[in-house]
């Protein structure tokens, strides 16, 4: 039972508990409904950039160019709009763009074997580069009023918006095939171990292929957010913002190198992420500062993990050297050997 | 010039030396004595703790008790570059070079003739290198690249690199497994020639025709023990055996008879430019066929090719009369084809992962009904097969990595057992696991075969295929050279068509 409390996701949500409490009871205006809804839809296109990104951290391999799809996405709202073409032919274009950023990042990485990494930096200049050339440095507003408030308004008699609700339902689809599903187990054993992976008959490369496209999609949904929630399609929207979601899904516990991390360690993050932000607004912390912090939490949930392991291999020198013998980490009853927990034992991460 | 001192005081001692990693007893009490002018085989079978006499020679591991004697002091070297620089020289299996440098680069490496300001020499370098050869009496131009020469060139060239060192003590550690027969014919000559100088050898090999052409005396292991010490003359073939293995070959290979019936997987034609080409065989019910060859010969290229999981330029490969669409490992598993594959850690488990996920990982939807997994089926799965495989594992949930060599092996073959395949597969089933459970898994072969199952079983070990094939396939380079009953099948008849002599199959 220790090892479960002591897990990377119980201390987050520790942390997001003691945010929320030390928000509260510092900073007037920060428990009210209206205040907590905003906390929450202020973060919407972060959280489902953060959920287009998990499953294809999983497999190791990552996708930068997550805001810049936003970007596009938005601007194309905003010249489909401005063309007088109606809303409810605007959504399905938009989702449909989406896919075929994806699927262009897909096929250059899966198709012809080139790094994720150099891929999606390239796309990220280039989708945003296409959204200046599809709508210019100007903004188009006036959306129409019969659907901003899917994006900016509550379910009646809750604080719950509509948009976070979205978000939520997104969640607990992705949890559930993540976590419950042979595609979900695919995407860890493509994470550590992607030669044994296509030897078991799995097939990798379809699947990462499906993981950009749905990636381009749920982009296209957070530009839909993104755009009615402010009620202007620009081409900057959300510029910069596939660096906080990366920093979420891996303070969330997820592996950067693959195979590691469950759905709930993200939503922990993302809402200690939000939490935060938002208490430090209400003091008037600026932007640059909550950078800072940002950053910081970033680095320390990186390090966390690698200096466990570090101080747990200095106690045993020999149990890098032979991975034969059982792992010592399970007799160990110190606290270190303990806070070793966060990225945790394989079994319990990846359930 | 033989040398003098013959009988004198060992070059290199190793006295009773006993090394542990962790609980894994590797060595227990091991002696041996390098003499100069000797060539000195050690013999064992896989993880009978070869390996690391050979590190604790080249000064990569130190013994936990025993001693080490260098011309009969006492030493302990404390890192291979210690070990070098008194004189032993470790040459691989495949030797790591600089494949950019030219040839006389890499003899050179790390003392290279200077120059005054710390200039390297090049024409001291390469005159250097071109009299080492000579005297070798292989011709390898010192000026070209590196990249492209053989591996018998590339094994030249680190004796060349010993000799530049002035090493006496010369370990070559299974230096033929990759080489064809002439290759090594060359490679004895030039190794004789190093004994004649007054080194001392000490060589590897599985081949045990090999030992008695070329070594002086031979010193056994067995499970980590020392067994026996001999003239090479003194033993014969039968007795080494039996002192390697320490069973008699009944029980090692446990063969049954069995009824063969219907082909079940028929490949013909099968090609990969440069690789292998027009590879036509078939297995039948019941049947283990044996497939032969050195390192390198495209046989484990063939199996990954009629799995799927490589692609092939031409040729069919039919299972139960179905053809088999080519880079579709799932289909192939649908088919009823189950690989397991060479390279145990980064084909056949995924290490972090838990014994359960691995057991289910190839059979993902079984332990799915409704699309969603469930952990209690996996954990059923992984079960069943740990029992009827005697897995010895902590708990389910533990990483794979946790289990010995052997036991990873049993997750292995309890992953494609789990899916119930019709041919089985096996590329090099016990390489690196301990004698009781390689016995267990040509047990558990021989029983699939008899149960039914088509077993095609890919092995470098000799033994192993003569023991538990009905029928032995042989490539050399690329192609099936020889077809073998089980009655013509023999040590020299295998090597002759592994080297490339045999008759079109």
């Amino acid at each position: 039972m220790r090892e479960k409390l002591l897990r990377w996701e119980s201390i987050l949500l520790l942390l997001c508990i003691l945010v929320f409490v030390w928000g509260s009871a510092s900073t007037p205006g920060f428990a009210e409904t209206d205040n907590i809804s905003f906390l929450l839809l202020d973060y919407t296109e972060v959280a489902l950039l953060a959920l287009a990104l998990l499953p294809i951290i999983l497999t190791g391999e990552i996708d930068l160019s997550v805001a810049s799809i936003l970007g596009f996405c938005s601007a194309l709202t905003g010249v489909l709009w401005d063309a007088g073409m109606s809303f409810e032919t605007i959504v399905p274009i938009v989702l449909v763009a989406g896919a075929v950023l994806g699927s262009l990042n897909a096929t250059l990485i899966v198709k012809f074997a080139l790094p994720a990494l150099a891929v999606t930096i390239g796309t990220l200049g280039l989708y945003r580069g296409l959204a200046y050339v599809v709508l210019g440095d100007g903004a188009v507003t006036g959306f129409p009023d019969v659907y901003r408030p899917i994006a900016t308004d509550t379910i009646p008699g809750t604080f719950l918006p509509y948009a976070t609700l979205v978000v939520l339902v997104l969640g607990v689809l992705v949890a559930v095939v993540v976590h419950y599903t042979p595609v979900g187990r695919s995407l860890y054993a493509i994470g550590l171990g992607e030669q044994t992976a296509r030897f078991s008959g799995i097939r990798v490369q379809r699947i990462k292929f499906v993981l950009y496209i749905v990636s381009g999609i749920l982009c296209a949904l957070a530009s839909l957010v993104y755009t009615l929630r402010y009620n202007s399609a620009r081409a900057d929207n959300a510029n910069g913002m596939e660096l906080i979601a990366v920093a979420a899904v891996l303070l969330g516990g997820v592996s950067i190198f693959g195979g590691r991390g469950t759905v709930v360690g993200v939503a922990s993050a993302l809402l200690l992420m939000a939490g935060l932000r938002n208490v430090l607004f209400l003091n008037d912390v600026t932007n640059e500062i909550q950078n800072v912090i940002n950053g910081l939490l970033l680095i320390v949930s990186v390090l966390v993990p690698v200096v466990a392991n570090l101080v747990r291999r200095r106690r045993t020198p020999a149990a890098a050297a032979t991975p034969g013998a059982p792992p010592p980490q399970e007799t160990l009853p110190d606290p270190v050997g303990a806070t070793a927990a966060p990225h945790g034992t394989p079994e319990e991460d990846q359930r | 010039m033989a040398a003098p001192e013959h009988t004198g005081v060992p070059l290199l001692e190793l006295r009773d030396v006993t090394k542990s990693f962790q609980a894994v007893r590797a060595l227990r009490g091991v002696s041996i004595a390098l003499r100069a002018g000797e060539v000195h085989a050690l013999a064992g079978e896989n993880g009978a703790g070869k390996s690391t006499v050979v590190r604790i020679i080249g000064g990569e591991h130190q013994p936990d008790s025993g001693e080490v004697l260098l011309d009969g002091e006492p030493v302990r070297f404390s890192s291979p570059r210690e070990a070098q620089q008194r004189g032993v020289a470790v040459i691989h299996q495949e030797p790591i070079q600089f494949p950019d440098l030219s040839v006389a680069e890499n003899v050179f490496m790390g003392r290279q003739p200077l120059r005054p300001g710390r200039r390297i020499d090049r024409r001291a370098m390469h005159r250097g290198a071109s009299e080492v050869f000579e005297e070798l009496g292989v011709p390898i131009d010192p000026a070209r690249q590196t990249r492209g020469l053989s591996i018998a060139d590339q094994q030249i060239i680190e004796i060349a690199k010993a000799l530049v060192a002035d090493a006496r003590i010369i370990v070559m550690d299974e230096p033929t497994a990759a080489l064809s027969a002439v290759e090594a014919e060359r490679l004895f000559r030039v190794a004789r020639g190093l004994a004649e100088r007054g080194a001392a050898l000490l060589f590897i090999s599985h081949r045990l025709d090999e030992m008695y052409a070329l070594c002086d005396r031979v010193t056994v292991l067995r499970d980590g023990s020392f067994v026996v010490t001999e003239r090479m003359d003194d033993i014969d073939h039968d007795t080494l055996v039996r002192r390697m293995v320490g069973r008699s070959v009944e029980q090692l290979f446990p063969k049954r008879d069995t009824e063969v019936g219907d082909e079940v997987l028929v490949v013909d034609g099968l090609t990969r430019a440069g690789v292998y080409r027009d590879i036509s065989f078939s297995v039948r019910r019941g049947e283990i066929v044996g497939l032969a060859g050195l390192v390198g010969s495209g046989r484990s290229e063939v199996v990954r090719a009629v799995f799927g999981v490589d692609d092939r330029d031409s040729g069919t490969v039919t299972v139960n009369g179905k053809p088999l669409p080519k880079s579709k490992p799932r289909t192939a598993i649908e088919q009823g084809i189950a690989l397991v594959p060479e390279d145990r850690r980064e084909q056949g488990l995924v290490l972090e992962l838990s014994i359960e996920r691995n057991a289910s990982l190839a059979r993902l939807k079984q332990v799915s009904p409704g699309g969603l997994t469930r952990q209690s089926r996996e954990r059923e799965l992984a079960r069943t097969w740990g029992e009827r495989l005697s897995l010895k594992f902590g708990r389910l949930s533990d990483p794979a990595a946790t289990l010995s060599g052997g036991n990873q092996q049993k997750v292995v073959l309890g992953k494609w057992l789990a899916t119930e395949p019709s041919v089985l597969i096996v590329d090099e089933p016990t390489r690196g696991i301990d004698i009781g459970a390689k016995v267990e898994v040509h047990a558990l072969l021989s029983d699939l075969a008899a149960e039914g199952m088509a077993v095609l079983l890919i092995s470098s070990e000799l033994p192993e295929v003569l023991g538990m094939a009905d029928r032995v396939l042989v490539m050399h380079e690329g192609r099936i050279t020889a077809e073998l009953s089980r009655d013509e099948a023999t040590e020299e008849s295998v090597m002759y068509a592994a080297t490339g002599n045999g008759s079109a199959a």
